[in-house]
């Protein structure tokens, strides 16, 4: 029986950016992105779920910093079988960089209290900075496995990892309590389950329930899985200077949209004709040859 | 104190490139800033490899050879270069944007409390106005990237934290011999002074690296195949196009994920940058992140079906029609006309 935590984030989409993504102005228009559920955060879930179903008891609890509607990725994880959500949201993170986030998640971490496993993506689309997963653990002084594929073996406080590298893979072990980043190449997260769909849907933030209707509020009274948790800045004890903006040492000078320079390009056909002058025209320039 | 310092990468019995690339771009970050040149190199087996980075203009090489810090773990990298960071205090470290560099870059910049780019494409000296406190920084690192999925680039600063931290990837910057001859000041710190017991808690069981057999980087023509070649069986069109023009074969993200061949080959924004003499695009309609990683070729031709494929604005040479066609054309002509 383990307690894993599992670090996830509401991201935009840009997997999938439009031609309405861009604003003339050259901003990002965020509103036409649609935000999903960080896809190596699934990853990471399905890796916590897979120990959950070796070691029945073991309690996944899935954590995100986010505007209130990144709630939804947590009611997500609960239908695919994690046991609670926690959702730490403040205006005060607003404008986090990566370290200022780390910072915020390491305090809701500590909050939360004992675990044996914190799971994350090893990156977020959003930035692909891959940077938050070491920065945690790095704040909560244990060790890190990153680019994880498979948990080989996990036998009482000992895990085997393996890793993908660029060029190859590697083998590691390590004690417990150890942060996986979770690669793309992990085992992709089951789908929502019915039974567990019908259960959580109705489950709430406080904030989500302050604009919820009496008999809505009734169902939740009796049933507290249905809470999920909120957190601000002050529950997780964070100290306000190095949160958001001022608490992150990068800041964003300058952002410009991106723009290539077109050439005057000669047409061919696909006739036997143009493809000799071309190869003939490209031995005689001495590109090729 | 102050100086400009890149990490660099030891595996498999050599220094990596990009570390080569990066003290290049080190050295001239250095130049315009007026100051030192420092590499950090950790790993074992390390007798001579002070030569191979004097090279790049390097001033000053920290060397660190021990069992413990071979092959990379992230503990112990982190725990000595932290620990010199200290004592040294470089205004710039800068790292490779690969596996070894993502992982220990964040941990370095969280303990260091300093700020951290991934994947920067730039890296400039120049000047920054905080509106806010009424305030002008001078000679800060400008940390451009891509941002949003690439769509916008982003130039990130670190107006108050040291060090200014920046990965790279390979391919970026070029690499660039300063003086066969120049010697580099050695420097062998006691790592004992910052390595503990509990650093040493991850074990490696077993690994398999494999260096590159791809070559794409050094290669004066691509041929670039996308989507649009539409099987693995057909990218056999494409080698065998490479094989005659003596070129290699590099490739688009969406022909890696669907499968047409390895994830080595990919060029663009998460894959390798190139600056070849000639790029062939075959099936590949042009999209930013595709284009970020091949825009610096000196000629590029476009064989696509679809007249209206943004990867035509940037071609010197549009092939309108289908490449199953047009490459087996392309092969015999050039067997034709060469000698
Ligand atoms: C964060 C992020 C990072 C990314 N990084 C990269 C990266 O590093 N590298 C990269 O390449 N992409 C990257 N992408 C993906 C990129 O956005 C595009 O999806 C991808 O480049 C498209 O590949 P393609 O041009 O091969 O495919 P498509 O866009 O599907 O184009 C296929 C082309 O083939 C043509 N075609 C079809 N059949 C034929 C035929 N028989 N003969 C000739 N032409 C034909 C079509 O007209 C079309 O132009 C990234 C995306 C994101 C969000
Ligand atoms: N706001 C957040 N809330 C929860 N987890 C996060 C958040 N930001 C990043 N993470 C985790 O850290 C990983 C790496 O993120 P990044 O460094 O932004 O690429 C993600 O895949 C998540 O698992």
């Amino acid at each position: 029986m383990y307690k894993i935590i599992v670090l996830a984030k509401q991201v935009p989409d840009t997997r999938n950016v439009g031609k309405d993504a861009m604003k003339a102005d050259g901003t990002v228009n965020r509103a036409a992105l649609p935000a999903i559920f960080n896809p190596e955060d699934l990853n990471a879930l399905e890796l916590a779920l897979e120990i959950k179903d070796r070691y029945p008891g073991t309690r996944i609890t899935l954590l995100t910093m986010g505007p209130v509607r990144a709630a939804e990725i947590l009611r997500e994880g609960m239908y695919r079988g994690a046991d609670a959500g926690v959702l730490l949201t403040d205006k005060a993170f607003a404008g986090s960089d990566t370290l200022a986030t780390s910072y915020a998640l390491s305090c809701a971490i500590r909050k939360i209290g004992e675990f044996d496993l914190i799971l994350a993506g090893r990156q977020a689309i959003d930035g692909d900075t891959a940077q938050v997963g070491p920065q945690v653990a790095e704040k909560l002084g244990i060790p890190q496995i990153t680019y994880a594929e498979e948990i080989i073996s996990l036998v009482e406080k000992t895990i085997r990892v393996k890793r993908r590298l660029e060029r190859g893979f590697e083998l590691v072990e390590c004690p417990l309590p150890v942060l996986i980043t979770a690669h793309s190449t992990a085992p992709e997260c089951r789908p929502r389950n019915a039974k567990r769909l019908m259960k959580y849907k109705r489950a709430t933030t406080l904030s989500e329930r302050h604009s919820a209707s009496d008999d809505y509020l009734a169902s939740h009274l009796e049933k507290s899985y249905l809470a999920i948790t909120e957190w601000c800045a002050k529950d997780v004890n964070s100290d306000l200077v190095q949160l958001g903006l001022g608490g992150s040492p990068t800041k964003v000078r300058q952002v410009e949209n991106i723009v290539f320079q077109a050439k005057e390009s000669k047409v061919l056909t696909a006739g036997d004709a143009d493809i000799e002058w071309l190869m003939q025209e490209l031995i005689t320039q001495h590109t090729i040859g | 104190m102050n100086n400009v310092c890149v990490y660099c990468e030891f595996e498999e019995g050599r220094i990596q490139d990009v570390s080569f690339e990066l003290l290049t771009k080190g050295r001239s970050l250095a130049n315009q800033l007026n100051c030192k040149l420092e590499a950090l190199v950790l790993g074992e087996g390390l007798a001579g490899i002070e030569n191979e980075i004097s090279k790049y203009g390097v001033d000053t090489v920290y060397i660190a050879d021990d069992k413990r810090l071979y092959p990379y773990t992230t503990l112990p990298h982190t725990a000595v270069a932290v620990g010199l960071f200290k004592e040294t205090k470089p205004q710039i470290v800068l790292m490779g944007a690969t596996s070894i560099g993502r992982d220990l870059g964040p941990r370095i910049s969280s303990s260091l409390t300093s700020g951290l780019t991934a994947d920067c494409t730039n890296l400039e000296i120049g000047e920054y106005e905080d509106k806010k406190a009424g305030r002008t920084y001078e000679h800060l690192l400008y940390q451009i990237r891509p941002a949003f999925g690439g769509n916008i680039v982003a130039t990130i600063v670190n107006p108050d934290n040291r060090p200014q931290m920046a990965t790279v990837r390979e391919g970026v910057m070029k690499k660039e011999i300063i003086s066969e001859t120049h010697k580099a000041k050695v420097i062998r710190p006691d790592i004992n002074q910052y390595l503990r017991e509990e650093d040493l808690v991850v074990k490696i069981i077993e690994r398999q690296v494999e260096s590159s057999k791809i070559n794409l980087k050094n290669s004066s023509v691509i041929i670039a195949g996308g989507y649009g070649v539409g099987s693995k069986e057909n990218f056999n069109l494409l080698y065998e196009l490479a094989h005659t023009l003596g070129a290699e074969v590099g490739a688009s993200r969406a022909a890696v994920d669907a499968g047409f061949t390895d994830k080595e080959r990919q060029i663009g924004q998460t894959g390798i940058t190139v600056r070849p003499k000639l790029y062939i695009a075959c099936g590949i309609s042009g999209q930013i992140q595709h284009i970020a990683g091949m825009q610096d070729s000196a000629m590029v031709i476009s064989i696509n079906n679809d007249a209206n494929a943004p990867i035509n604005k940037l071609a010197d040479y549009v092939i309108q029609g289908n490449l199953e066609n047009i490459i087996p054309k392309m092969i015999r002509y050039y067997k034709k006309n060469i000698k």
